[in-house]
């Protein structure tokens, strides 16, 4: 009976609509509608509450003409590249020793990738009392007898926030490594094959042959680990407060203080803005890059 | 790819570069653990390295159940609890709604499902910070701001959504279309092939799914921060507000002891189902 497997299959087409509606809806006005909000908000003189009296672009040029949010960007700059860069770097190259049929390689894999299960908050108590000079690592240094060594960068507004990567870089380099040795296992053993018996040396086939053939790897580990630089913010707050003074300040903890702490709104929606505008400068070539490459 | 397999000097660098990176990686931890077991004078006698004279728990008792967390000095075991009453209805609705999700956009796409799905994978990557602002009003107007249930819990659902749809979504897409279609020529509908063919074989993404929403609901503190207050707040918050109490002592075991409180859940996950909770960072990262 064709009509009724129609009418069945009709009932089972909208059925299958109003399961999916209900994210739709959800996206829709919690992604979308959310960010259009907050650009309204950005463009308002809102407070510690809301306004709608528009005010155009000033809270922008509040922002702009703010020392603490270019300390921020620069922050992000400078722990954002250094921390993309080491973790990336150490991930491939902890892969790569761990794709020579290591023993044990199950072990190391747990180990390096156990502090990705941490909460940030936490990695940022533990590294904090490492990282405190009276206790931590200058302490142990000098107890070995070396009662000259210097190490606190954490009280240094000039150094702090490079104890930010330390702590960042221990925390996603075995999300990095797992990536990589992922990649690394998918390369074709032919093609390396190939190379070893034109007689190419093991230095000269992971240059020319494999590291070439991860590049689809490479763009995931950098989108991932860019994104996560912009988004770190637990991780700040637990090692250094945003601290000394604002020496630590990133925009996600800009956008937190102006927005939930000092009531600023306008100024904090604005800050937001730039924080998705920086994350689609640095994400959304990879991906269109790696669609491409896809298609 | 590999260098040869005898034991040669390549190899023992191999393993001891291996071995430094371990050592390197558990030595927060290592130092954590051992400082939780000291006595605050133990603390600043010995090497932050040493291990305790004694297993002495008195900084875990005080962590749990006695340090001053805001305005109440009752530890951090309530805010553990509310992680927990916080995370496990959150885990479920947003793997369940998910797994609906990720059914439809395989196999009953229509017109524009698949424009939807990518419209909101923009939600894998956005900063959160964009939304935090609307999301305040919005708890405010409808009267559950400051709540851990529902409040903070409907904040992870929501954000929690465009991951576990993505994940069902990839994982459908490999079950072939024609067992679909055969179930539905037998007169099978769209609840009945979902609960008998597609939930039967979904063991494995249900748990990457639900491990990485646990984990990333769990380890969260800015929706927590943001959106909760006083002793409405999760674990990873009290965490914070415990090391930033200022007292006359830091008290670094009692510090040490109540994070390692907060990461022993997640950390538990890894250690019995670590697979799943890595195929889940992987598959978070290529996308479909």
């Amino acid at each position: 009976m064709p009509s009724r497997k129609a009418a069945f299959s009709g009932r089972d087409q909208l059925m299958a609509k109003l399961v999916l509606s209900p994210t739709i809806l959800a996206a829709t006005f919690f992604i979308y509608g959310f960010i259009l909000w907050t650009i309204w908000l950005s463009l308002t003189r809102s407070t510690i509450l809301p306004s709608n009296h528009f005010v155009g672009l000033a809270n922008y040029y509040d922002l702009f003409g703010s020392s603490r949010w270019w300390r921020s960007l620069s922050n992000l700059g400078i722990f954002g590249g250094l921390y993309v860069l080491i973790s990336v770097g150490i991930g491939l190259g902890l892969a790569i020793l761990l794709d020579q049929r290591v023993k044990a390689e199950r072990l190391y894999q747990v180990v390096f990738l156990y502090p990705m299960a941490l909460s940030a908050v936490v990695t940022g108590v533990a590294w904090r009392w490492l990282l405190d000079p009276g206790f931590g690592i200058q302490a142990i240094v000098r107890s070995m007898g070396f009662p000259h060594f210097a190490f606190a960068w954490i009280d240094n507004p000039d150094m702090a926030i490079y104890t930010v990567v330390i702590a960042a870089v221990w925390q996603t380099t075995g999300f990095m490594m797992a990536i990589f040795l992922a990649g690394l296992r998918g390369v074709s053993p032919e093609i390396v094959k190939a190379a070893q018996i034109d007689g190419a040396s093991t230095g000269r086939i992971y240059l020319r042959v494999i590291l070439p053939s991860l590049a689809p790897t490479f763009f995931v580990a950098l989108v991932l680990s860019v994104g996560l630089a912009i988004k770190s913010f637990g991780l700040i707050i637990a090692l250094t407060g945003g601290g000394p003074g604002y020496s630590t300040n990133v925009p996600s903890i800009f956008m937190y203080v102006f927005s939930f702490q000092r009531g600023e709104m306008g100024v904090g929606a604005a800050s937001a803005l730039m924080m998705l505008v920086i994350m689609m400068i640095f994400v959304l070539p990879f991906l269109l890059l790696d669609s491409r490459r896809q298609a | 790819m590999r260098i040869s397999s005898a034991f040669s000097p390549g190899r023992w660098l191999i393993y001891g570069v291996l071995t430094l990176a371990a050592l390197f990686f558990l030595l927060p931890f290592y130092v954590m653990l051992v400082t939780a077991f000291k006595t605050m004078p133990e603390v600043y006698s010995t090497g932050i390295l040493a291990l305790p004279d004694s297993l002495n728990f008195s900084a875990w008792i005080h962590a749990w159940s006695a340090a001053t967390i805001g305005a109440a000095s009752e530890g951090i075991h309530g805010y553990f609890l509310n992680s927990f009453i916080l995370v496990i209805p959150a885990v479920i609705i947003s793997t369940a709604i998910g797994a609906f999700n990720g059914y439809v956009l395989t196999h009953w796409r229509f017109r524009g499902s698949n424009i939807f799905f990518y419209m909101l994978l923009l939600g894998t990557i956005i900063p959160f910070q964009i939304v935090l602002l609307p999301m305040a009003w919005v708890q405010g107007r409808i009267g559950i701001a400051g709540t851990l249930v529902p409040g903070l819990m409907m904040v992870h659902v929501i954000y929690g959504l465009a991951f576990t749809t993505l994940f069902f979504r990839n994982y459908y897409v490999g079950i072939p279309h024609d067992l679909i279609k055969a179930a539905r020529v037998d007169g099978a509908g769209f609840f009945s092939i979902f609960f008998r063919i597609m939930l039967p074989v979904s063991t494995p993404i249900i748990m990457v799914t639900a491990i990485w929403q646990f984990t990333m609901i769990w380890n969260n503190f800015l929706f927590g921060v943001v959106f909760t207050q006083g002793g409405q707040q999760p674990v990873t918050v009290a965490i914070n507000d415990l090391v930033d109490t200022v007292t006359s002592v830091h008290m670094w075991n009692v510090d040490m002891a109540a994070a390692i409180f907060a990461a022993l859940p997640t950390l538990l996950v890894y250690l019995i189902a670590g697979k799943y909770f890595v195929r889940g960072l992987t598959a978070g990262a290529v996308k479909g």
